[in-house]
């Protein structure tokens, strides 16, 4: 043991002597643990928050019966199958209007509750006064804050309707308001109506569900995972993917640092030997000196995960809240796992950075010499290996981008070319060098190539870092452009008219459209709505369209039969969301049915529009047969073409006389600037994101430089004692990083394209269902360029200035004896 | 010569043959050599005559092809990498001509370390072998701010702080000018009489070589 502890501290004597190089290692290992333990931060409380919310009374995790029409179903049936023995429990589930914000309200039946649901924190409390009168609205604090009321106070829907005093449910899903189903049914105005049961896991003796209940119900089975788990998967992918490479850029630095130092330590590590140290005692203790490193340097990681998770969280959630409508609250919780994983991701990552230099060690011979030449031969063997490596890899790619037709295979794909580029680029690296030395003129252009060559193998992981950081920035940065033109042309088409209006209901509705049609400034007065009914097992939403040449000219359409808008006015053609289409593989001419209160009706695809951010299956009919189908859908919603010079005069009238607010009247301007806002901050997460990775492989570039620098005196010392000034040799060594930087960041720009083009033409299509149109943005990939130039600037000028500020005893002391 | 003493290393018919660049070349050819407890042995030779390769072989560092050594009574080639490793650290001392010190510990450190993890260390002998070195006065110092005679100093110290039976070394003074290495080398001497270890010198100076016990040449792979 106290040999081991005197080995131990013989090593850990070298890192004392060489802080830069330790910092490097730590730098690396804490840049590697903290984006993806940040990451897993931040898909860990989205998927907690999942799991409240497909917990909470009848998510996907209970078993459910429905009506087979998709609507609510008379209560009577729940009494019946109660004595028929069906462990079952109503809920009935509407949407409400406060202050002009929607909120889904729950209605429950707490008696008979089953008990795996019951048992949800969100109930707690006190039982009784829940039911009792005036019984209570249970929110959580996030719902309590939005709608700016205390616990206690009572809130007034805009029905004229009050609701039961509030009371804080800490773990109840935000955005939902929960009631006894009594006060439910009054206050959505549905008497003895009930949304769904729930069914407890009793078992028993039970009648059959036909036997009672004919076919007017349908069972859903419960589902392992929730449809948000399922729908935002892809998201949480892509916070993985970004994760993963930071994590693998860190292990760029931290087997940079490593492998340095292995061979700085070569002469201690044979000393050791040599004084009687067994290889087997040296290896181990040199694994016991990682894993201590690792342990320390990923729980500080992690704490920087934590902060990241921390800064990140309120875009993460307007991320899912703008494309998935999913709650999550504004908090980071976390579990021992979370730590627990973070710590073994770490050691398991240093062990594989580091694994060449153990290798290394384990083969350690005691007696053998330094071989340049042989060393020089082996890298480039290496190089060699590396570049039938990229080409397999890229087979590998091929092989997915013609057979793969999932996510996964898309993410995979991505993942073989950027590490397919990864491998190459040595080699390409290489050959550029080796032209540029062939062509060279005069002895110091000569060296100034060859030593480049040689410099390479220290420097091709910090740059295959920087090309991987600089391709997925190239990539993820068009792709977001594309898709905000694209989003910006298509609100243009797709935001129609002028004002907005979201009456209080129905009866305020038509009095404001009598009111409207009195105005010589409106131009057109549009009815909307929409239903809420399933095709294929999944939700679906009809938007009905009213046939007005506003939506005939703009509505912007992918494709489209010949005479669509006149087959859509007949009422039995439809158009499908691009993502319903995809999904459910429909094309024009195709034909769905879709259950209605009227019966089932079967509606001919006729075109397919983008619906860009709606993560639910969607079409749009002729509105006149959508009220048609769902004669009680709320008819609500209007819009309005105006004058646009009458506009704000219109909207004060409007406000002044029907006393709406400003979620239930708003403009297209503002509407259109809303749109984009979210739009914006969806993304700013992946923004974030780019920036941390590129940063990362800056740091990778710099410690790599810096690392490098130490070994470079032998190769510079020469030119300096033939007559070539220190500040010269700065200048060249200059030079020589921004060259090869300069190689690597061009290799990046065509690479990052083919990255967008996965990502708009694979991924986003897998993930989403919507294709974007590709566009490249020459001003963009002009920006990245300076950036990774100014990075690879900033990250060489430390190493450079050390060099300029030599002594020359440093220098001279190469020539030495004792050196 | 060693007949009345013990003997400490024992060498019989020691061969050992490299390939380079596809032919087999022989460097010791069936060397014998015997070194009793306390003797001072100097072995000379010509540029790749074999001399260092021996020397490697005693100290365990590679396997002979064929012959015996045998250290203090035990044969060699039954040790295992943990045996030869043990036998380094716990009865030789090695000295090379690169001095070969740990650089990022200061002399304290170094002299004291093999000592350290054979689990002899002896703060009252080490004191005493820094003064005898003369490197009393620079124990927290770094090899790399010690010049060659005193970090070779520092290499003999360590060897023998851990009271070797066997001190090898391999061109000691190799690096170091004529004075130095007269002065080392009498030191070298001395501690080796203190603690009545054997020395086996690897040197190309005959001058150097005189002044020890016996004097033994190694010529194409043999001992003369």
């Amino acid at each position: 043991m106290t040999r081991t502890l005197w080995v131990l501290a013989v090593l850990l004597s070298h890192w004392r002597r060489h802080p830069m190089q330790f910092a490097t290692l730590v730098i690396g290992l804490v840049s590697a643990i903290a984006l993806w333990s940040g990451v897993q931060a931040l898909n860990q409380q989205a998927r907690a928050s999942y799991d409240r919310a497909a917990a909470a009374f009848g998510g996907t995790r209970t078993a459910t019966l429905v009506s087979r029409s998709g609507g609510t179903f008379p209560q009577q049936l729940f009494v019946d199958l109660r004595r028929a023995g069906w462990p079952v429990s109503p809920v009935l589930e509407g949407r409400i209007q406060i202050d002009g914000r929607s909120f889904r309200l729950l209605g429950i039946e707490p008696v008979t509750l089953p008990a795996e649901v019951g048992d949800t924190p969100a109930i707690g409390g006190d039982l009784q006064s829940f039911v009792m009168s005036p019984g209570e609205t249970r929110v959580a604090p996030e719902t309590l804050t939005e709608l700016g009321a205390s616990e206690g106070g009572s809130l007034q829907a805009s029905n004229d309707m009050t609701l039961p005093p509030l009371r804080l449910a800490a773990r109840l899903t935000p955005g939902v308001l929960v009631v006894d189903i009594g006060i439910a049914q009054q206050l959505l105005k549905m008497p003895g109506q009930v949304s769904r049961l729930l069914i407890g896991k009793s078992k028993g003796p039970r009648a059959s569900l036909e036997s009672v209940a004919g076919d007017r119900l349908r069972l859903i089975k419960p589902d392992a995972e929730t449809d948000l788990e399922r729908l935002t998967d892809s998201f949480h992918l892509n916070l993985t993917a970004f994760g993963l490479l930071s994590f693998f850029v860190g292990l760029f630095i931290v087997n940079s640092a490593i492998g340095l130092a292995f061979e700085q330590r070569l002469p201690m590590l044979r000393t050791l030997r040599a004084c009687g140290v067994s290889s087997r005692q040296l290896n181990a203790v040199l694994l016991l000196e990682l894993v201590f490193f690792a342990l320390v340097a990923g729980l500080a990681g992690m704490v920087v995960g934590y902060l990241i998770a921390a800064a990140l969280l309120p875009d993460v959630a307007a991320s899912l809240r703008g494309l998935y409508g999913a709650q999550i609250p504004g908090q980071l919780s976390l579990r021992p796992q979370w730590w627990l994983a973070g710590l073994v991701i770490s050691v398991l990552g240093a062990l594989l950075a580091a694994a060449a230099s153990l290798l290394k060690a384990g083969r350690l011979s005691v007696l053998a010499a330094a071989q340049p030449q042989a060393w020089h031969q082996a890298q480039r063997r290496w190089v060699m290996l590396q570049g039938m490596a990229a080409l397999a890899v890229f087979t590998a790619a091929l092989g997915l981008l013609w057979f793969g037709d999932s996510l996964l295979a898309g993410f995979a794909l991505l993942a073989a070319i950027l590490l397919g580029a990864a491998l190459a680029l040595p080699l390409l690296l290489e050959l550029v060098l080796a032209g540029g030395e062939r062509q060279a003129r005069g002895a110091l252009a000569a060296w100034f190539w060859a030593d480049s060559r040689q410099q390479l193998s220290g420097l091709s992981l910090a740059l295959m870092a920087l090309l991987l950081a600089l391709s997925v920035n190239v990539g993820v940065g068009t792709m977001v452009e594309s898709f905000r033109q694209t989003f910006v042309s298509w609100l243009d088409g797709r935001l129609a008219a002028d004002v907005y209006i979201n009456a209080a209901d129905d009866a305020q509705a038509k009095a404001i459209t009598a009111w409207l049609r009195e105005r010589r400034d409106v131009i057109a007065i549009l009815p909307g709505g929409r239903a809420e009914t399933q095709f294929a097992g999944a939700p679906l939403e009809i938007f009905g369209l009213p046939d007005r040449a506003t939506y005939r000219d703009r509505w912007p359409l992918l494709r489209s039969a010949e005479n669509s808008w006149a087959r859509l006015r007949q009422g039995d053609a439809a158009f499908a969301s691009e993502q319903l289409a995809r999904r459910s593989k429909l094309s024009i001419g195709g034909a769905i049915e879709v259950p209605t209160p009227n019966g089932d009706w079967k509606i001919r695809i006729v075109g397919i529009y983008a619906d860009y951010g709606n993560p639910n299956a969607q079409i749009a009919v002729n509105f006149d047969a959508l009220t048609n189908h769902f004669p009680t859908i709320p008819r609500t919603r209007i819009g309005l073409r105006a004058n646009q010079a009458a506009v704000p005069k219109l909207m004060s009238d409007l406000r002044e006389k029907f006393g709406l607010d400003e979620h239930s009247l708003i403009d297209q301007a503002t509407l259109k600037a809303e749109s984009k806002r979210i739009f914006k901050r969806t993304f700013s997460v992946t923004a974030a994101l780019n920036a941390f990775t590129l940063a990362v492989a800056g740091i990778a570039l710099l410690t790599s430089l810096l690392t490098l620098g130490n070994s470079r005196l032998p190769q510079l010392a020469p030119l300096w004692a033939i007559g070539i000034t220190r500040r010269q040799l700065a200048v060249i060594e200059l030079l020589k990083t921004m060259s090869v930087a300069l190689v690597t960041a061009l290799l990046a720009l065509p690479l990052g394209l083919l990255v967008a083009w996965c990502l708009i033409a694979i991924v986003n299509v897998k993930a989403f269902g919507w294709r974007l149109p590709f566009h490249v943005f020459p001003l963009q990939l002009a920006e990245l360029l300076a950036v990774a130039m100014a990075a690879s600037l900033v990250a060489a000028a430390i190493p450079v200035l050390k060099l300029a500020r030599l002594q020359p005893a440093e220098l001279i002391k190469v020539f030495a004896d004792e050196r | 010569m060693t007949r009345d003493k013990e003997i400490v290393l024992s060498v019989r018919n020691l061969t050992k043959a490299y390939s380079a660049a596809g032919e087999k070349v022989s460097v010791l050819r069936g060397v014998n050599l015997i070194v009793a407890a306390g003797e001072r042995v100097a072995l000379t030779g010509e540029s790749g005559s074999g001399k260092s390769t021996l020397l490697h072989l005693i100290a365990g560092l590679d396997r002979a092809d064929g012959g015996d050594i045998d250290f203090a009574g035990t044969p060699m080639a039954g040790l295992n990498e943990a045996g030869l490793a043990a036998l380094r650290r716990d009865r030789l001392g090695l000295v090379f001509q690169q001095f070969s010190l740990i650089p990022s510990l200061n002399v304290g450190d170094n002299l004291a370390f093999q000592s350290r993890i054979a689990g002899r260390n002896d703060v009252a002998w080490q004191t005493e072998l820094a003064q005898r070195l003369g490197l009393a006065g620079l124990l927290d110092r770094y090899p790399e701010q010690l010049s060659g005679g005193q970090q070779q100093r520092v290499a003999i110290g360590r060897a023998l702080a851990v009271k070797p039976l066997l001190l090898l070394a391999d061109e000691p003074t190799g690096n170091l000018d004529e004075t130095t290495a007269d002065n080392v080398l009498a030191l070298t001497r001395d501690l080796v009489a203190r603690t009545g270890c054997s020395l086996l010198m690897v040197t190309h100076s005959n001058r150097l070589a005189a002044t020890l016990d016996r004097h033994v040449n190694l010529s194409a792979g043999l001992i003369a």
